[in-house]
């Protein structure tokens, strides 16, 4: 969070020189202002609220104040234990993610091809997807050998189904006159998998890997409040059991961040894996 | 270029759907490419013109009736037989190169061979200053020469054209037929033409099959006697002029038919729109 906000000041300062000789941008600089005000509004009412412990049917009696947190996290940042959280719940998240993505991709792209498949496996995954993936939690623990398997599996859960059905989705928009240009060029079936199929439904591959990302994160907090031993997630629970409020909040905002960051690693790989897409 | 092909349609009939909906596309026809020509088939819109192409390319099973290229029966898609759609067909994720080179890289021909081909080719259509670029920055008529090289690409020994300038305008339209020409006198390979356009069959073909309104027959067959190059003034001569009122009286007449028949058996909400924009003009 904090280091978001540290960067903004340079990135105008970095926009400034190029963009002044030119017609100045007034609608750019209307937002930068405007958004600069906005979260500075945001801290200055935290700062009021808690400071004052105002209570006015909620109570901010206990809430930390900007300040406590911000000296909390100066201190979490080189602890080697809350380092540790921080990188489990990065690993269980790539772990889930990539096995989701890895298997949910080709799945959609079978099931998108060939009817057989289609009709073969989406009633049961149907049946299955309306369950959120937090209400796999005791039943994950029961299956799975170690507490760290139940977790990702959970995490896997939440991001498998957005990216299995907008795979399945984009594969159904594939305009079948590239297919039928491919196979006249000689494609089998193998070589349009690759260099048509692939390439065609990776927009929308992207969208459930943007969607599969969000809730995976969800998933993963979750699971690791209610089942986890280590994690960001365990670390804010943890912090309400044993009153430290101010790790609430800093677990807070490093689960934020943490989804900022990996939502920004989505698009950045999404750009790089489809130069001809503009719209990326 | 590995030569050209003979392509031959004998009694060919294709039904759509099936039971009560069951429609014949197409009946009874028959036409031939000898090696080596530009044959064109028109007809009023709806005629079937796109089945026997797509029949040809293997896309579908004639219902009956024979479909074959150098005496053997099409069981599918083949890179012998290039093809070019009348919708934008380019792969956007290749850039112009890598679609062109397509078709090679299925034959499993090496990157250098495969690159001096298709840059070959795309100099002859001018577009090779555009290799690099992805198809999305190119105008309709480039993406089209584009199209036109990727099926050359192979060495089909026919290429099979679906209205591949119906969605450009009338100048650009004009030009694309000079370049095919030219592209086509450098393969001289056997070329089978749909258009709805007269002009452009008589500027572009060695002969014109007419069909009639569906089911589609060949109505009939002209010869186009007129000397090749052929360059755009050959528009104004006489041969040329003579030809064309020929040919529009004999789709005018299926046209009307094509109309007559629909506003008098189908009812109103399940008429084709484009069948009636097809009425030819006055």
């Amino acid at each position: 969070m904090h280091g978001t906000l540290g960067n903004l000041p340079a990135v105008t300062a970095a926009l400034a020189p190029q963009r002044a000789r030119r017609a100045v941008p007034w609608a750019t600089l209307r937002m930068l202002a405007l958004g600069l005000a906005s979260i500075a509004l945001f801290l200055l009412a935290w700062h009021l609220l808690t400071t004052h412990r105002v209570v006015a049917h909620v109570r901010f009696t206990n809430v930390p104040t900007p300040q406590a947190v911000l000296a909390r996290a100066a201190l979490a940042f080189r602890d080697p234990q809350f380092q540790m959280n921080l990188l489990i719940s990065c690993r269980r998240i790539g772990s889930g993610f990539l096995l989701a993505t890895a298997l949910g991709v080709p799945l959609g792209m079978l099931m998108g091809r060939w009817r057989l498949v289609r009709e073969a496996v989406l009633p049961a995954l149907e049946l299955l997807r309306p369950i959120p993936a937090i209400a796999w939690v005791p039943i994950s623990i029961m299956l799975w050998p170690t507490n760290e398997e139940s977790i990702v599996f959970i995490t896997f859960l939440g991001s498998f189904f957005p990216i299995l059905l907008n795979t399945l989705l984009g594969m159904q928009g594939v305009d079948p006159i590239l297919v039928r240009a491919a196979r006249c060029l000689g494609a089998r079936e193998a070589a349009l998998f690759r260099e048509i199929y692939l390439p065609a439904v990776l927009p929308q591959v992207f969208t459930g890997l943007a969607v599969g990302m969000g809730v995976a994160w969800v998933s993963l907090i979750a699971a690791e409040m209610i089942a986890g031993q280590y994690g960001i997630g365990y670390f804010t629970w943890e912090a309400y059991s044993l009153v430290s409020y101010a790790d609430i909040v800093l677990g807070m905002a490093c689960i934020g961040a943490l989804g900022l960051l990996s939502s920004a690693l989505v698009r950045l790989a999404a750009r790089l894996a489809m130069p001809w897409n503009r719209a990326a | 270029m590995n030569g050209a092909a003979h392509v031959a349609v004998r009694d060919f009939a294709l039904d759509y759907g099936t039971g009560s909906q069951r429609m014949a596309a197409v009946q009874d026809l028959s036409l031939e490419v000898k090696p080596g020509e530009f044959v064109s088939l028109i007809g009023p819109s709806g005629c079937g013109k796109s089945t026997v192409l797509n029949a040809l390319a293997g896309f579908m099973q004639p219902t009956r009736g024979l479909v074959q290229v150098d005496g053997a029966e099409i069981r599918g898609p083949s890179p012998d037989r290039g093809m070019v759609f009348q919708q934008y067909s380019l792969f956007p994720w290749m850039t112009v190169r890598q679609n062109v080179e397509f078709g090679l890289k299925m034959k499993g021909i090496g990157a250098t061979e495969r690159q001096r081909t298709a840059r070959t080719l795309l100099s002859l259509a001018g577009v090779l200053a555009f290799e690099n670029r992805y198809p999305d920055a190119l105008s309709g008529g480039m993406k089209q020469r584009v199209g036109i090289v990727r099926a050359l690409a192979t060495g089909p020994r026919v290429l099979l054209m679906d209205e591949p300038f119906g969605a450009l305008d009338s100048q650009t339209r004009a030009i694309m037929q000079s370049i095919l020409l030219e592209l086509w006198e450098a393969s001289r390979i056997s070329v089978l033409f749909v258009t709805h356009d007269i002009d452009e069959a008589i500027f572009l073909s060695d002969r014109i099959y007419v069909m009639t309104a569906r089911p589609g027959r060949i109505k009939a067959e002209l010869a186009v006697p007129l000397e090749r190059p052929r360059t755009p003034d050959l528009a104004g001569s006489a041969g040329f002029l003579q030809l064309r009122s020929q040919l529009r009286e004999l789709i005018r007449e299926e046209s009307l038919k094509a109309m007559g028949h629909e506003v008098g058996a189908v009812p109103a909400d399940q008429r084709f729109g484009q069948d009636l924009a097809a009425v030819a003009p006055p």
